[in-house]
């Protein structure tokens, strides 16, 4: 009874999506969800209260603090992106060569400093690195300051540039490579003049990804930050100190200079052209030997494994210390600080399960439309832009507009309004990855399938679904994941009720009174949780492989 | 009625025309065969029948009832791209009961239907393997199958042999035509290989830079080429450059480079026109020595002796510059003649066709884009 | 002019054994295609040569010389891929002097023989182009000089004209052939077009599951293939299972489903009386006359006929049920026949192929997937 309501209910969806009206009605209100939603927002929500950054101008003192603040947001990023690029591509070769099974487990600890929240990543590292830290016993004790700050970035950067390269390897036609072997070209020099240079596009994109990620991420920064500032860590003091007009300027500016640098680096990223007019044998055959590789590949795997890989797990040793500390049963028991540590975590759920589903429905006709460029090639551009705005502005200053923005609703309520900032910034994860997968699919077995008699919706349903079904699920446990994770926007939305990875970050910080057990302890929970869900992200990519 | 009617269809795709005011008609039943090279708008012809794309000028009739406006779902107009397009995802089965499903066919007749097709292409037996099991012939049986299944009158086959080795294809020509033609379908046929469409083809139309150059039976376009292009697409042939000398009732003189003479049938031309003088390669004849009553006699000397299997291809450089080709079947060659060796050419006025002097010069002409 | 030796070459792909034992020597100066349905080993062949790919077994010599140890970079070979993979991100310049620049030579001393190679291929106008920016034909001689113009006298050539349109495939061969003699060098040409191969080579190798069927000059193996699958595979041919009803010092007669056959002395094949064995024809070598012939002569009726151009195609039925395709020049005088005419077919006793039947049966042996 009840499939035979779904099958009539589908023939009729399936019968409506012939009509042009009705496909014209679902793409609009998808894009108008995208301009009212996730574009508009941020955009007004700071514009509404750029006088009172106007204020902050008559102050010396905090024009400068800001101007500071900014510049090293800027400087980290850049450097940070710069150096995983050169750490990170060796080791993305080393994977995409496969072959044993050692390299898949090094491809999955790869993935660690990604998936564990940053929050806990921050804590990891301001352990690691500091007076009980294990490296202390050899007299490095890095203290909180611009140095932590710059390990720390290095470590949660480094994973995307190795993942999105490793898919550009992988996908990579090696014909080239072969072609050049067969013109007497050896290793070193075929990387240089053929791999590297069609690979150009991936490392651009790849870096830009570090970037963004460098330049908005704001937990772990404040944790491990001390008296130094950037960008974010600016944002989040002066939110805490009360003062409007200051978080207001940097916000601006970050969206501005963030949206400006991203242009400028796409654009000068496609003309840049390092011309290739010599090969030298001899000093390139000495890089190409076998000795010389071997070398790289040690050097490579010692800086992920020293500054990666055990910073970011380190938070392990203390978290399974609070298990027999009694820590345990006091979390579980829920007294104290722990009754709203489970509240937090609750309300972080609910918020990732709404974000997803919202994202989900209003997300896949925008993937639709840009991977099939309904809308012709500069309207697509223009979508795709949009889209990619939440990632590339740093988190904290979109919250602080979307805060603005939102809170100007008054019968809004503060949990409308954390779903509402969680849903734009964790909306592209999923459109992106859709659009990829449908983009893959040739665009003639959707147009054999129509001629064959079948309506838009039912191809959509028969075809197209199933052949994206792996895209869909890990964008979607993606978009779940980072809203979760989120710190940034979070603490710039959060008045009284506070996620997760907020709470924590006050634990740290000792706004509240906690022991080091619970803040491990604590911290150990959220991480679970995301290994959790990253392990059926897992099985199933794997399970699609198959 | 005609099955299929184009009327002034254009399709533009930013500067360039890929079709350009292409009107003509396919009757029902027939066997279609669309001859171009790439970029010459072939493939753009089909996907506008198939409603995949739509013209921008011009309409397209199906069996009388005019569909430029109609979904491609509602056309019943299947396409089939030169890769199958199978859904990988499904088995066989599940590929060809997609389009009587798609139409809201019951489970079991549709069941029925796929079974029955997939044994008219032999298939029956793999029902349920996945399309990357099957090999490349394989496939295109089963994308045949899936759209006879879905009840079209009109398959749209774009190079559906151009995924598969060359000595197969060859064996699946008359193959898929014996199909189109026992299931009553009308079928149009896109592909570069003219010998493929003069084999399957009932007519043969000829595209060029989106534009229509002749549509006529096998017979017709080869024997009587309206185009210098079309003489040289389908078939093989040699084209000289040649001036009117006199002209006659009965025909013409030519003169070629250097004051070489020869007579044609063709009398259209006036006196000192320039023209354009084609020949068909296998209606030159070559011999060792000249025997004295042939017309059109010429020597040279041979440059290049090919063997084609089934023909032997000479070239010859003529005395005054210009080289022909001769192409005599494998049965009639008697006597050897070897590349360097100097031999009598000659061949029938009857056989030859004149053209105009194209404006952008012979080359031009020839060439496909 | 180097001299290429395969001996014992093994090559396994999980279960699929494509290369199982090849022996072959390569002359000096030769130009040697190989050919077979996909799959055959024809690729893993060349790609083993060029040190593509790593034999399990066997050596390759190169001058005498063993190079199967050897890196790809380290052998001189000039490769041209079917997917062309000329460098996207360079010129056309830069694409043919790469070979030189990765040795090391100075920008100034490259430009030598990088014009003279664009010279001779007629690339000059496209230097400054990118290869997506090239009609297929160029960007195919783009390939050809870059893989060529560090001076390397072997050329193997994978697939070089399959992503052609046949009009430029079929001038680019024989180009390709021209070229290859010019510079005296040894060429491996491998190709699914069997006709490409019968023009262009001095040899032919047919390769099939992985093993080598028969290898000999172009004429050879279209006239007098001694194995069926080269009869099979290079050009058409008409088999039928015969039983030998007598033997005699001038030949033997066959029973061929109830119709008497005889044929000559067959080179290879001596049919014992009582045995079943495969007769061949070509079918540019059967006569299809409206008057018996006089020996091997059978009635027949036409089942199909169509004109493709150089010649008509028939498809005649003999009164023992037996399809024949038959292929006749057009002639003049003649106006052929069509469907339903009764007629005579004549197979020549000194075209007809004689072979034991295959064990594995006669539709395996030449079954082309």
């Amino acid at each position: 009874m009840a499939i035979r309501l779904f099958e009539s209910v589908m023939a009729t969806l399936d019968k409506l999506s012939s009509r042009p009206k009705v496909k014209k009605v679902v793409y609009a209100f998808a894009v108008s969800f995208l301009i009212s939603v996730i574009l508009l927002p941020p955009v007004l929500g700071i514009s509404f209260k750029l006088g009172l950054a106007e204020q902050v101008l008559s102050n010396p003192e905090l024009v400068n603090r800001s101007e500071a603040a900014i510049f090293w947001s800027f400087i980290i990023a850049l450097s940070v992106a710069s150096l995983d690029l050169i750490a990170g591509l060796p080791l993305a070769w080393i994977i995409s060569a496969g072959g044993s099974r050692w390299i898949s487990i090094l491809d999955a600890l790869a993935d660690i400093p990604f998936v564990i929240p940053t929050v806990a990543l921050g804590f990891s590292t301001l352990l690691f690195w500091g007076k009980t830290g294990p490296v202390s016993v050899l007299g490095v004790i890095v203290p909180p300051g611009l140095l932590l700050v710059l390990l720390l970035h290095f470590a949660f950067s480094f994973p995307v540039i190795v993942r999105v390269m490793v898919g550009e390897l992988m996908a990579h036609n090696t014909i080239y490579e072969t072609a050049a072997k067969t013109l007497g070209a050896r290793a070193f020099p075929i990387a240089r003049t053929v791999t590297l240079p069609l690979l150009r596009p991936g490392l651009i994109a790849a870096f830009l990804l570090a970037f963004a990620r460098s330049l908005s991420e704001t937990g772990a920064t404040v944790i491990v930050a001390g008296l130094f500032e950037n960008g974010p860590v600016f944002i989040k003091n002066a939110k805490d100190a009360g003062l409007e007009g200051p978080m207001v300027l940097v916000s601006f500016t970050l969206i501005i200079s963030s949206v400006a640098v991203f242009a400028l680096i796409r654009l000068l990223g496609t003309r840049l052209k390092i011309p290739i007019k010599n090969v030298y044998p001899v000093p390139e055959a000495g890089l190409s030997s076998n000795r010389s590789v071997n070398i790289r590949n040690g050097v490579t795997l010692l800086v992920f494994g020293l500054f990666v890989l055990i910073p970011s797990i380190y938070i392990t040793f203390p978290a399974i210390g609070a298990l027999t500390d009694g820590t345990l049963q006091k979390a579980i028991s829920g007294l104290g600080v722990w009754s709203s540590f489970w509240q937090s975590m609750t309300l972080s759920y609910v918020i990732a399960v709404i974000v997803t589903l919202i994202n989900i429905v209003m997300g896949l006709p925008i993937a639709i439309l840009i991977a099939r460029k309904k809308l012709g090639k500069l309207a697509t551009t223009l979508i795709d832009a949009v889209v990619n705005v939440p990632i590339v502005v740093p988190s904290v200053a979109l919250g602080v507009s979307l805060g603005f923005f939102w809170r100007s609703f008054s019968f809004l309520p503060e949990f409308w309004i954390l779903v509402f900032a969680h849903m734009t910034i964790t909306y592209t994860y999923f459109v992106q990855a859709m659009a990829a997968a449908i983009e893959g699919i040739p665009e003639e077995m959707e147009e054999t399938a129509r001629t064959l008699g079948g309506r838009p919706f039912r191809v959509f349903r028969k075809i197209i679904l199933p052949l994206t079904k792996y895209s869909f699920l890990s964008g979607s446990i993606l978009v779940f994941t980072r809203s979760v994770d989120e710190t940034g926007a979070a603490t710039a939305v959060s008045q009284t009720l506070k996620t997760a990875p907020v709470l924590l970050v006050s634990w740290v910080k000792h706004q509240v009174i906690v022991t080091d057990s619970d803040i491990a302890l604590g911290i150990a929970f959220l991480v679970l949780t995301s290994f959790a869900s990253l392990l059926v992200l897992r099985l199933i990519v794997y399970r699609g492989k198959k | 009625m005609p099955a299929l009617r184009l009327l002034n269809v254009t399709k533009r795709f930013g500067a360039i025309k890929a079709l350009d005011d292409v009107t003509f008609e396919v009757k029902d039943r027939e066997y279609l065969c669309v001859l171009g090279s790439t970029g010459s708008g072939k493939t753009t012809l089909l996907r506008s029948i198939a409603g995949i794309l739509h013209p921008d000028d011009g309409d397209v009739y199906l069996d009388g009832e005019k569909v430029t406006e109609i979904s491609a779902e509602e056309r019943n107009a299947v396409y089939v791209p030169q890769t199958y397009a199978l859904f990988p995802h499904m088995t066989i089965l599940e590929n060809v009961v997609f389009g009587p499903l798609a139409k809201n066919t019951s489970r079991g007749i549709a069941e029925e239907t796929a079974g029955r097709m997939l044994k008219l292409v032999r298939l029956d037996k793999r029902a349920d393997a996945y399309p990357n099991e099957l090999s490349g012939g394989m496939q295109q049986r089963v994308a045949l199958a899936r759209g006879l299944a879905s009840g079209a009158k009109l398959l749209l086959l774009d190079e559906p042999l151009g995924a598969l080795d060359g000595r197969l294809r060859l064996e699946l020509r008359t193959k898929l035509r014996k199909l189109a033609k026992e299931s009553n379908l009308t079928v149009i046929h896109v592909t570069h290989d003219q010998e493929e469409a003069m084999t399957i083809g009932d007519r043969i139309l000829v595209l060029r830079k989106g534009k229509l150059q002749q549509l006529g039976t096998p017979y017709h376009v080869y024997n009587r080429p309206e185009k210098i292009f079309v003489a040289n697409f389908v078939g093989n042939t040699t084209f000289l450059e040649a001036i009117v000398k006199t002209r006659s009732k009965e025909g013409s003189t030519l003169r070629l480079r250097e004051g070489l003479t020869v007579r044609v049938r063709d009398s259209s031309f006036e006196t000192d026109e320039a023209v354009i003088l084609s020949i068909r390669e296998e209606n030159t004849s070559i011999m060792p020595e000249p025997k004295g009553d042939e017309p059109n006699r010429l020597s040279g000397e041979v440059t290049a002796v090919h063997f084609l299997g089934s023909f032997i291809r000479y070239v010859v450089m003529l005395t005054n510059g210009d080289v022909i080709a001769a192409r005599v079947p494998i049965k009639e060659v008697n006597t050897e003649i070897n590349k360097g060796d100097w031999v009598s050419i000659s061949f029938d006025p009857m056989n030859t066709h004149i053209y105009e002097y194209p404006t952008l010069g012979l080359q031009g002409e020839l060439e496909a884009n | 002019m180097p001299e290429i030796r395969a001996e014992g070459l093994r090559k396994e792909y999980g279960k699929v054994t494509a290369l199982n034992g090849v022996n072959l020597t390569i002359n000096n100066g030769e130009y040697l295609s190989i050919v077979g349905p996909s799959g055959c080993g024809k690729t893993t062949f060349i790609k083993s040569i060029a040190g593509v790919v790593k034999p399990d077994a066997g050596e390759i010599l190169i001058d005498g010389n063993r190079v199967t140890p050897l890196p790809i970079e380290e052998r001189g070979v000039g490769y041209v891929f079917q997917e062309i993979a000329l460098f996207p991100h360079m010129n056309v310049y830069d694409n043919v002097s790469y070979g030189l620049m990765v040795r090391g030579v100075p920008p100034t001393d490259r430009r030598g023989p990088v014009e003279e190679m664009l010279h001779m291929m007629v690339l000059e106008d496209y230097v400054s182009l990118y290869p997506k920016e090239l009609s297929g034909g160029a960007r195919q001689k783009t390939a050809i000089s870059r893989a060529l113009t560090s001076g390397s006298l072997l050329l193997l050539l994978d697939e070089p004209l399959g992503a052609l349109d046949l009009k430029v495939r079929t001038v680019l061969r024989y180009e390709l052939r021209k070229l290859v003699k010019d510079l005296g060098l040894t060429a491996i040409h491998v190709t699914h077009d069997q006709e490409e191969a019968l023009s262009v080579s001095d040899r032919v190798v047919v390769m099939k599951a992985g093993k080598i069927v028969e290898v000999g000059s172009p004429m050879q193996l279209y006239l007098k293939p001694k194995e069926i699958f080269t009869a099979k595979f290079l050009g058409e041919a008409n088999f039928m299972i015969g039983k030998v009803s007598n033997v005699n010092g001038r030949g033997s007669q066959f029973d061929v489903s109830g119709l008497n056959l005889s044929a000559g002395i067959n080179g290879e094949f001596f049919p014992i009386n009582g045995e079943t064995c495969v007769l061949a024809i070509r079918p540019e070598f059967i006569d299809l006359t409206s008057k018996p012939g006089n020996v091997n002569t059978w009635a027949c009726e036409i089942v199909s006929a169509s004109f493709v151009g150089d010649s008509m195609r028939y498809e005649v039925r003999a009164d023992n049920g037996a399809i024949l395709l038959v292929k006749t020049p057009i002639t003049e005088d003649e106006s052929g026949f069509v469907n339903g005419d009764k007629a005579y077919v004549t197979l020549p006793e000194g075209s007809l192929l004689l072979y034991g039947l295959p064990e594995e049966g006669l539709e395996k042996a030449l079954s082309l997937e």
